[in-house]
């Protein structure tokens, strides 16, 4: 089997793991819960239009990494980041205001469905009319466009004036991740997307991030190792704060560099 | 929870079980107690149980004679006369109302915003010693409100902010009728405007309790989508926390309509119809609290507990939806968790 | 974009600051009310007299003291009225009744009851007592000051029982303990501080009403601790000293005022503090 995946790639370093552009770049990450030290010294590139896949055991770091990207952790006073965070050419930890621009540019999706409390029309359009000021036709299509590639404008198409609370939970995760696309990211987070979730509509939200990728580049946080297996391009491994291992999907799961990844996938600790 | 109310519970554990002491086991205790105990509880929580229904019916005893003269007429006659025993409700009931809707009219909006800045704006290490602050504003008594209200608020509001309402709403067609007359000092606009300051901390306690009841992920999604503080607050958490909300302003309501002493020093005392909130009024509070040791005649007495019932029924409407919308958050909230 | 998003900048600014002056002004009036009565009241608060001196006839000198003293005679005896009932009574909701329709009920109507607004407590107290016995007295106004209290300690006792973890309950009863003396010795203990607190605030509560005790206790110009008898308290002397036409009398209204919400405020501080150690 083996033989088959040949591209193995060294963890660490910030070398791009595919020879693609990098979308984001991590430099030097360290972040603090007050005094609690939650991630240690980080550095990747996550490239461009790929499934990128953060695995790891609870409260390895892997969520808090996450929210760095969009700053999220800004609303707790007492979360900082040190270090780097480059999107394009915008280090994003350093930015001081604007932060509803950079979140603009990259969605994100949490571990629960949090439709909002309006019409399923409303939660679409909520995040668009922060930026675009479109008219009911435009709107309508925007609306429409978004719930088709978030593969949830069938189910819908009849009853978009009704509560978003009325969705059962896997169409609800879909509704969020079409509220996310309605605003044109470029990059999704995705944190534990289908840990409330059903098998089938797992596989559901599984097959729309496989489509989703032509478009965005994909992050995924995930305590599922068939998950990130099954979606995604690239892989970390990430243990007690630090990334251990990073590397395409294939290798890391076939090959583990290290023997803590190993242990990890195969079950022997974790 | 345990976190709450961190208690020895070892020691608790420890000390119960050296209360059986070794060899043969016998109950220490009769075990009638255990019933007895039981039924004692109850007893009083029937008590608490039965009293509002008792302070109904006994307001409706004590104004039989006034209902029996006057029925529902009582309601929408402006009439207050001691001397040749003719009475009516109407006017201490517009005094009531209209001073309940303008603190409502500034107490709502000001509450809003010290939720908001509470909940999303203040520095943690602000945020208590602020809450307290404006919770200390109803732990202040009414009488001082009033007193207050009188001696200091009222002669600045008559030389400075009167006059300048006067001239400038007074002369607006039909709205202007609100604000017309000679600056008194006293009257109905004052005793609203004292009265908003007294709503204000029950109303943004409510608002703050509700505001932190919205799942963070639901404020991190908005967020997360680019939305800005107030967009987040205005088109997330109060569509969210809606029936708190209502159940919070409800709740000011209630206590702006019963409010006694602060209304009875600055409204004015004057059994008169007056469309004008400028003009000295009455509430159902204030004319209880001023004429009611010194009324004589039965029909007088009955006609005052009319209005005490009035009040009454008045309240525990508006509190008791108040606490309906307040229970309907807390159950949604608990299904969802 | 840009554009849009530069307006929405704005008014979130706006909105911001706006919400910012709205703690403002709910703070200014806060520091003026307290402001006035110290200055007001200040002088009055550090002369004797006040303590010692009876309440004076219009022009002449005098103090509070039998005023300060009723009231402090009514808040007690309405705490220990109003309190073992409450207690009682939440111990009911939280330990027998819990989710029961009488529970649930009572719970909702008690509710209503903490917001009733007090003068109607006084009302129904003159009605049921006042008016059958045919006098003011201390009682009435005691009666209608426990009226208050029960409602605040049963709503806190409901709560803070509530909040101890089942688990305890349960380590109590394996050891053969019986629900009484479980609830007298675990439930209890463990709620302390909580109950305590409720109380604190139901004095504080009482020691600043006004509204019921004009039809009960009344007023008193002499000293008396007979509960029987009309009793002079700081609120109702206020009440008439501020409404009436004389200077002296205003001055000892204002020295009142400030006792009084001096008192409120410790009490309410001292409960928060209470609450928090434990």
């Amino acid at each position: 089997m083996a033989i088959i995946r040949t591209a193995i790639r060294s963890a660490r370093p910030a070398e791009d793991p595919a020879g693609l552009p990098a979308k984001l770049r991590v430099r030097n990450l360290n972040f603090f819960y007050g005094g609690y030290q939650a991630l240690q010294d980080i550095t990747l590139d996550i490239p461009e239009n790929r499934v990128t896949a953060f695995i790891g055991p609870s409260g390895c770091g892997k969520s808090t990494l996450l929210r760095t990207f969009n700053r999220m952790y800004s609303l707790y006073p007492d979360q900082r980041a040190e270090g780097e965070v480059i999107l394009d050419d915008v280090n994003v930890l350093a930015m001081k205001r604007d932060l509803p621009l950079v979140r603009a540019k990259i969605g994100m999706v949490f571990q629960k469905p949090t439709p909002f409390p309006m019409s399923i029309y409303d939660n679409i359009a909520f995040g668009v009319r922060l930026f675009e000021k479109l008219g009911k036709r435009a709107m309508d299509e925007r609306v429409e466009w978004a719930l088709t590639r978030a593969a949830l404008w069938d189910e819908v198409r009849g009853k978009l004036g009704q509560s978003g609370d009325s969705l059962s939970g896997g169409q609800q995760q879909r509704l969020c991740i079409a509220r996310c696309i309605a605003i044109k990211p470029e990059v999704l987070l995705l944190d534990e997307p289908c840990s409330a979730l059903d098998p089938i509509s797992t596989a559901r939200i599984e097959e729309l991030i496989t489509e989703l990728k032509n478009d965005y580049t994909v992050i995924i946080v995930t305590h599922n190792m068939q998950q990130a297996a099954r979606v995604s391009d690239y892989t970390a491994y990430m243990y007690l704060g630090e990334l251990i291992e990073f590397g395409d999907t294939d290798s890391l799961f076939i090959k583990p560099q290290r023997k803590e990844t190993e242990d990890y996938i195969t079950g022997r600790f974790g | 929870m345990s976190a709450v109310l961190p208690i020895s519970e070892s020691a608790n554990v420890e000390e119960l079980a050296s209360a059986t002491p070794p060899g043969p086991r016998r109950l220490r205790h009769a075990p009638w107690m255990e019933a007895a105990f039981e039924h004692l509880t109850r007893l009083f929580a029937l008590l608490v149980f039965s009293l509002l229904a008792a302070i109904l019916v006994s307001l409706v005893l004590g104004s039989r004679l006034s209902l029996e003269k006057y029925g529902l007429g009582f309601l929408a006659s402006a009439a207050w006369d001691p001397v040749q025993e003719d009475f009516g409700a109407l006017v201490p009931i517009y005094g009531t109302l209209a001073t309940s809707l303008i603190a409502m009219l500034i107490g709502i909006p000001v509450s809003f915003g010290i939720a908001l800045f509470l909940t999303e704006l203040a520095p943690a290490w602000l945020k208590r010693p602020l809450g307290t602050a404006i919770e200390l504003l109803a732990a202040i008594p009414s009488i001082i409100y009033g007193m207050w209200g009188l001696f200091v608020f009222t002669p600045i509001f008559q030389a400075h902010l009167q006059p300048a309402l006067v001239d400038s709403l007074g002369s607006i067609p039909g709205l202007g009728a609100l604000f017309e007359g000679p600056p008194l000092g006293i009257g109905m606009l004052t005793a609203g405007l004292i009265l908003s300051i007294m709503v204000i901390p029950f109303i943004t306690a409510v608002m703050r309790d509700v505001f932190e009841l919205v799942p963070p992920l639901l404020k991190e999604s908005a967020y997360g989508l680019g939305a800005t503080t107030w967009e987040v607050v205005w088109r997330v958490v109060l569509p969210y926390t809606k029936v708190g909300v209502i159940g919070g302003v409800m709740l000011g309501l209630g206590r702006a309509l019963g409010e006694t002493m602060a209304v009875t020093f600055v409204i004015g005392n004057a059994h008169q119809l007056a469309v004008s909130l400028m003009a000295p009024g009455n509430s159902i509070a204030s004319a209880l609290a001023n004429e009611f040791t010194e009324a004589v005649g039965d029909l007088y007495f009955s006609a005052l507990i009319e209005l005490g019932l009035i009040l009454f029924l008045i309240t525990t409407i508006v509190l008791a939806l108040s606490k309906l919308l307040l229970m309907q958050l807390a159950r949604r909230e608990g299904a969802r968790t | 974009m840009n554009a849009r998003y530069r307006a929405r900048k704005a008014v979130n600014g706006l909105m911001l600051a706006v919400s910012t002056l709205a703690l403002a002004f709910g703070l200014f009036w806060l520091v003026w009310i307290l402001g006035t009565l110290l200055y007001e009241g200040g002088y009055a608060l550090l002369q004797a007299t006040l303590y010692y001196r009876m309440t004076p006839p219009p022009g002449e000198d005098g103090g509070l003291a039998n005023a300060i003293a009723g009231s402090a005679v009514l808040v007690v005896m309405a705490t220990v009225i109003g309190t073992p009932v409450g207690i009682l009574a939440g111990t009911y909701l939280a330990e027998y009744g819990k989710q029961s329709r009488l529970a649930s009920a009572t719970r909702f109507l008690n509710d209503v009851l903490l917001s009733a607004p007090s003068i109607v407590i006084g009302l129904f107290i003159y009605s049921v007592y006042v008016a059958q016995v045919r006098h003011f007295s201390g009682w009435a106004g005691a009666l209608a000051l426990a009226l208050i209290v029960v409602p605040v300690v049963v709503r806190t006792t409901d709560d803070m029982l509530r909040l101890v973890p089942n688990s305890l309950r349960e380590a109590a009863v394996a050891l053969g303990c019986p629900t009484w003396k479980m609830v007298l010795r675990v439930s209890y203990r463990a709620a302390r501080s909580g109950i305590v607190t409720g109380a604190l605030l139901a004095v504080a509560r009482i020691s600043g009403e006004t509204a019921p005790l004009l039809f009960t206790a009344l007023n008193n110009q002499f000293w008396s601790l007979d509960l029987n008898r009309p009793m002079s308290n700081l609120p109702t002397v206020i009440f008439q000293f501020a409404m009436s036409p004389y200077e002296d009398w205003h001055r000892l209204a204002w020295g009142g005022a400030a006792l009084i919400t001096l008192t409120v405020l410790a009490l309410n501080i001292i409960a928060r503090l209470a609450f928090r150690k434990d």
